[in-house]
This record gives C-alpha cells, sequence and structure tokens, in this order.
C-alpha cells in the first residue's frame, strides 16, 4: 500500500499506483458468463491517458467539474482517473435517478463535462429537463451503437489525444469529488468532498480491512455511491488490488462470480445480504436429516472458535462446502447504506463470514465506525474508526443523543448551501441527525433518527421534501409528506416508511376517486421513495412568512394522534 | 413472430406461475412491486426466468424505472 502521507491529493496517489503496480491485475469486468476485459494497472494507464489528453486539449482545466453516470464498469474508473488527473472535481451521479433528476443534478453541480453510456444518454438526451443544463458543454458517450443518434455527444471510445496529458497537481484542501446524498426535487445536498477526506478515509478503512495485490473486491453497489468509490476503486487501487464489475446484476451472476473470480472482498446493501441470507437458509433446510444435523454440530464448533475473533482458516475446514460455494477465499463482507439486523450479521458469522458491519454517511466521507471484529458483536455498529471523534449531544438519561463527528474525513460543506452547511457541520462537529450511544465497551449503537428522512433497505437515503413535487396540485387544500418515524419516533432503524399527510377543503371527503388520484401519481415514484399511507388532519398547516410549512411545528401537531390508527393504507 | 398482445399475456402467465399466484390475478397495468409485494432483486430473479421463456438478453439497464408489465413487456418485444 502506497503511504498516503506522502500525498496531496487521490489523482497524484492513484497516479503513482498504476506505475508501482503496473503488472498486477486491476480490473475485470464480466456480462453473464463472458469476462469481457482484464486490464493490468499498465493497460489501465494506457487506456486513461489519452482520454485525459482529450479532455485537456478540450480545454478541461484545474477545478472545472466532470459528471460520471454509468452503471459499474471499467470504463467508469477509467473515466474518474483521467478527470482525477486533469485536476478536475468529479461528479459522480446515481444512474438509477430518472433523466429529469439527473439533469437537475447536473445543472446544481457546475459540471461542463458529463460521461454517460449509451442507454442512459438516449434517456437523457430527449428528457426535457437537458435545456436548464446548459453548463454541460461536452457529453461523451460509451458503447453506442454505431448507427447511434448521439444527438450531439461525442463517442468515448474515440475521444482520445495522442501525446502525453500534464498531470495537475492539486492541495489536500481541494474539493476532489460532489457527492450527492440527496436533493432530488428539493434542495440538492452536494457533498463537497476534499482530497484530503478522501486520503484520510482511505488510511483509516484500510488499517481495518487490508487490500493488497491479489485481493479481489467484487463491485456490485453503485460507483457513485461513497462506499464503493472507496472500497471499490480508491481504496483497492493505491494497494495494486483487483475490482471485479459485472455488468448484469441478476442473483445467479452474482453467485457464480465468487468462485469464478476467487472474491476477497465485496459491499453489499442490507437488502441483499438478506436475500442471501434467505438462499443459504433454504439449502441448508433442504439437507437431509442426517447432514443437516452434522452440519449444525459443525456450525456449533465454528461458533464456539470464533468466538473471540474470526479464524478463517478454521471456518473454511469446517464449513468447506458453504465457503467453496463463495469461492474460498472471501474474507469478509461488507455492509452499508442502510440500517443491518443483528441477526442476520450473526447468521453469516456463525458460518465463519464475517460482516463488517459499520455506520457512516457521505458528509462524513463514508465510515465512521466499524464492527473490528474483537470480537464480533451483532449489536452494534462497531468503533470509532482511527481519527474519528464521536460524541452524543444532549443525551438523554439512558446515553441516547444525537450522534455528532468530527474528523478529517467530513465534508468541506454542502455547494453553494452555506446556511446548510452552518446547520450541519457547527463548530467543525457534523451532526448527523442519527440517535445513538456509546455502550460500556465504546461500541456505539443507533438507536433511531432524529431528522425527517428514511433510508431503505437498498441503502437510499429518501427526504420527504424531494418527493413532495410529484403530489403538486393535487385536489386538497393542503399536503406535506413526512417519514414516519420523524413523526412517531421509534426505537428502530428498520421498516421506516413515508406518509402523505392531508388537509382537505372544507366539506371535501377522502373518497375512492382522491385515492385512486394519489395511487397514481405515487406511482410515478421509483418503487423506494413511494408513499406508504395517508393521514388526515383537519386543521391549517403553520407556516412562515414566506409560506414555507412549518415541519416541525406539524410533526408535534401529529405526534399527538395515534399512529396505528391515523395513517389510512393507500 | 409473437405480437405484443401475445408477448404480454406469456409474461403474465410466467409472472404468475413464478410467484405462485393463480392464472389471470395479474393485469398488464398492474405495478409488480405492488401488486406481487417484491423487491427489486426479486424482480431480477423474475428478469432472467423471462430471459429464458423468450430465449433474449435483457440488459439491466433496459429495465430500470420499468414497474409495470405492459412497459416490461414492451421492452421484451423489442428484442425479440
Amino acid at each position: 500500500m502506497l503511504d498516503l502521507s506522502k500525498y496531496q491529493s487521490i489523482g497524484a496517489a492513484l497516479k503513482d499506483a498504476l506505475d508501482q503496480f503496473a503488472n498486477e491485475v486491476c480490473l475485470i469486468e464480466a456480462d453473464r458468463e463472458r469476462e469481457k476485459e482484464r486490464l493490468t494497472y499498465r493497460d489501465f494507464k494506457e487506456r486513461a491517458h489519452p482520454l485525459a489528453k482529450a479532455l485537456q486539449g478540450g480545454g478541461f482545466s484545474a477545478g472545472d467539474r466532470a459528471s460520471i453516470i454509468m452503471t459499474n464498469q471499467s470504463k467508469w474508473l477509467i473515466s474518474a482517473y483521467a478527470i482525477c488527473f486533469a485536476g478536475g472535481v468529479l461528479v459522480p451521479l446515481d444512474y438509477k435517478l430518472t433523466p429529469e433528476e439527473q439533469w437537475q443534478l447536473l445543472r446544481h453541480s457546475g459540471a461542463s463535462v458529463l460521461i454517460t453510456e449509451y442507454p442512459i444518454w438516449r434517456q437523457l438526451s430527449v428528457s426535457a429537463g437537458r435545456p436548464a443544463a446548459a453548463n454541460v458543454r461536452s457529453v461523451l458517450v460509451t458503447e453506442a451503437p454505431a448507427n447511434a443518434d448521439l444527438a450531439g455527444a461525442q463517442r468515448w471510445e474515440e475521444f482520445r489525444a495522442a501525446g502525453e496529458p500534464v498531470f495537475v497537481a492539486r492541495k489536500r484542501a481541494d474539493t476532489a469529488c460532489i457527492v450527492y446524498s440527496s436533493g432530488t426535487g428539493g434542495r440538492p445536498k452536494g457533498c463537497m468532498m476534499t482530497h484530503e477526506n478522501y486520503l484520510e478515509q482511505c488510511v483509516a478503512l484500510t488499517s481495518i480491512y487490508p487490500f493488497w495485490p491479489s485481493v479481489r473486491y467484487l463491485s456490485i453497489l453503485p460507483t457513485n455511491h461513497a462506499i464503493d468509490f472507496m472500497v471499490g476503486f480508491f481504496g483497492p487501487f493505491i494497494c495494486g488490488a483487483a475490482v471485479v464489475h459485472l455488468r448484469t446484476l441478476r442473483p445467479e451472476y452474482v453467485r457464480e462470480a465468487f468462485p469464478k473470480y476467487k472474491i476477497t472482498y465485496v459491499s453489499l446493501v442490507p437488502l441483499v445480504l438478506k436475500n442471501l441470507q434467505r438462499d443459504l437458509q433454504a439449502r441448508f433446510d433442504a439437507l437431509p436429516p442426517g447432514k443437516r444435523k452434522v452440519f449444525n454440530v459443525l456450525v456449533g464448533i465454528n461458533k464456539a472458535l470464533t468466538k473471540g475473533r474470526p479464524r478463517l482458516g478454521i471456518s473454511r475446514r469446517l464449513l468447506k462446502q458453504v465457503h467453496e460455494a463463495f469461492g474460498g477465499e472471501l474474507r469478509t463482507i461488507i455492509v452499508g447504506g442502510a440500517f443491518t439486523e443483528p441477526q442476520t450479521l450473526q447468521f453469516f458469522y456463525d458460518i465463519g463470514i464475517p460482516v463488517a458491519n459499520g455506520y457512516g454517511l457521505t458528509e462524513a466521507g463514508t465510515a465512521i465506525t466499524v464492527n473490528d471484529l474483537k470480537p464480533f458483536r451483532a449489536d452494534t455498529v462497531g468503533k470509532p474508526l482511527p481519527g474519528m471523534e464521536v460524541r452524543i449531544v444532549n443525551a438523554a438519561v439512558d446515553g441516547v443523543g444525537e450522534i455528532s463527528v468530527r474528523s478529517k474525513t467530513v465534508m468541506a460543506g454542502y455547494l453553494n448551501e452555506p446556511e446548510l452547511t452552518a446547520e450541519t457541520v457547527v463548530d467543525g462537529w457534523l451532526m448527523t441527525g442519527d440517535l445513538g450511544r456509546f455502550d460500556e465497551a465504546g461500541h456505539l449503537q443507533l438507536t433511531g433518527r432524529k431528522k425527517n428522512m428514511i433510508v431503505t433497505e437498498e441503502g437510499k437515503n429518501i427526504y420527504p421534501e424531494d418527493i413532495e413535487a410529484v403530489f403538486e396540485s393535487l385536489a386538497v387544500k393542503e399536503f406535506c409528506v413526512f417519514a414516519a418515524n420523524y413523526i412517531w419516533p421509534k426505537r428502530s432503524m428498520t421498516g421506516e416508511k413515508l406518509v402523505l399527510v392531508l388537509h382537505l377543503e372544507q366539506g371535501q371527503q377522502y373518497g375512492e376517486e382522491l385515492r385512486r388520484e394519489i395511487n397514481a401519481r405515487n406511482n410515478r415514484l421509483l418503487n423506494y421513495k413511494r408513499i406508504h399511507g395517508v393521514v388526515l388532519l383537519d386543521e391549517d398547516f403553520h407556516r412562515t412568512a414566506s409560506l414555507k410549512i412549518k415541519r416541525n411545528v406539524l410533526a408535534e401537531r401529529l405526534a399527538k394522534l395515534d399512529s396505528a390508527s391515523a395513517i389510512l393504507e393507500l | 413472430m409473437r405480437t405484443l398482445e401475445q408477448t404480454t399475456q406469456e409474461v403474465l402467465d410466467l409472472a404468475a406461475k413464478h410467484f405462485q399466484l393463480p392464472a389471470g390475478t395479474l393485469a398488464p397495468e398492474d405495478d409488480f412491486f405492488k401488486k406481487l409485494g417484491i423487491d427489486s432483486l426479486q424482480t431480477l430473479e423474475m428478469l432472467s426466468r423471462l430471459e429464458n421463456h423468450f430465449g433474449i438478453e435483457l440488459p439491466d439497464y433496459e429495465v430500470q424505472g420499468v414497474s409495470d408489465f405492459k412497459t416490461l413487456a414492451e421492452r421484451i418485444q423489442s428484442r425479440l
């Protein structure tokens, strides 16, 4: 691993890594059973430099912003490196957003270059949101069919220039990436992450979960997500490890990838981890009674022998078939993006596959705490990573309060939002809006949320303000969307739901026609963003002088209602 | 060559069979996340089954944002 304390920017560290590990494999890309690409660090450099040169030839220079909207693949990382090499600021956007949402964030970010793949561009190019993002002057599209109408874009594969590009140095305090933690339809929260944020986070994470050449990381979480950007790109690259991309995320191909590519690490969201657990449990249940009994005994022995710490060698020998199904090299499953239920974590640990459970948020540069497995604890999100100061603010008698964090990994602020930044980062402490407490062993336990939002099992952060636009001009007097947990707090981080609060016109009834209209609009939202139910309130919403709803006042009023009877199913 | 109506009907029949529902339970306009109560992963499993049935490859991006059987059938039809 490179000594990151010597570096000022992620571009400089990656540049040296490409030379130091030139002969190691850095990327494998597969589509179903076909391996499409296998690149060494030398190959990677040979692909990225002509792109960086062409970007520079087009006037792209230090501090300019370039966005990537792509599914996980080698071209994502090649493009990101070329942008960093040229001193640019990377704006990674979620490919699952709608084209309108993507244009909105492209406009907000001020990106002058967009790099995307053809199927995404096909939708983006005809979207009504395009004219508003005039700042995007150059679009590069990958894998476009020969006769495709590129609608003003250029082919990524042909956008290259001869000669060596000039490496553009950046300082630690400069912005490296603008990462959107939310904000589609509402107030965009573009986290300005500095080079120092990434360099420090990488040092902290690799101190507990190291990479080295021959490690194979399976990249499934979207690379625009802070976790995959760190453990599926920057972390492995500065250690000479390899990243495996799958173009098809069907469960059967993901399962095949483990033994085929001898995967060492993988990051998953809780939804996928639970699905994997269900699959495995079904297979265990289907064992003939005799074999099942033997299996249970072996699991029992494994549990006893790994009580204090993971012992991979022993677990792999004891539960050989289970581990072989994962390729026999899997060291840890990293889980993130949302809260994971303790029984799922325990299930995997019991069969000798440790799950690195942690807690973090984009604003803090990914992870704040992580389970160091010394010993494994399923009931907590671990201890603070090296370099993280974590404290509980306004703690109640049971020790529960708001989690706040101070570290070199905390973002510089939200793009163009000084007030929001000042509310969120107070005297250098990031106020997370999450509630928790420390136990006597120094492990953090999450207990709920203070902020009005939900996180789905797929790791999606949903803010009510972001989805209200779809209900605009609904035939009611006024409405507001809330996270049910924000109104009726409960000591849980799972099963969070959104509700639509309606104040009907005088004499209006909540009838079938209105319900149908709400359903129709709800269905326009992506499935994980949809509201779960309706709450009726027969009184005016309190508003500010500028007529904005006072959400906290309204929430206090709604809290007096009984949630069980107040929420009407759609 | 199948018509879009035939493709749609086959998609509905296969989905019903995959999730063990009586035939005729599903309609083209149904939102499959809601109607079947499935998550995105279960949807991917259903897609694999549809691919095998129709003998096509349906890239993940083609079904991005699709949540009703009618649109799904249209995407399949375009690849037949």
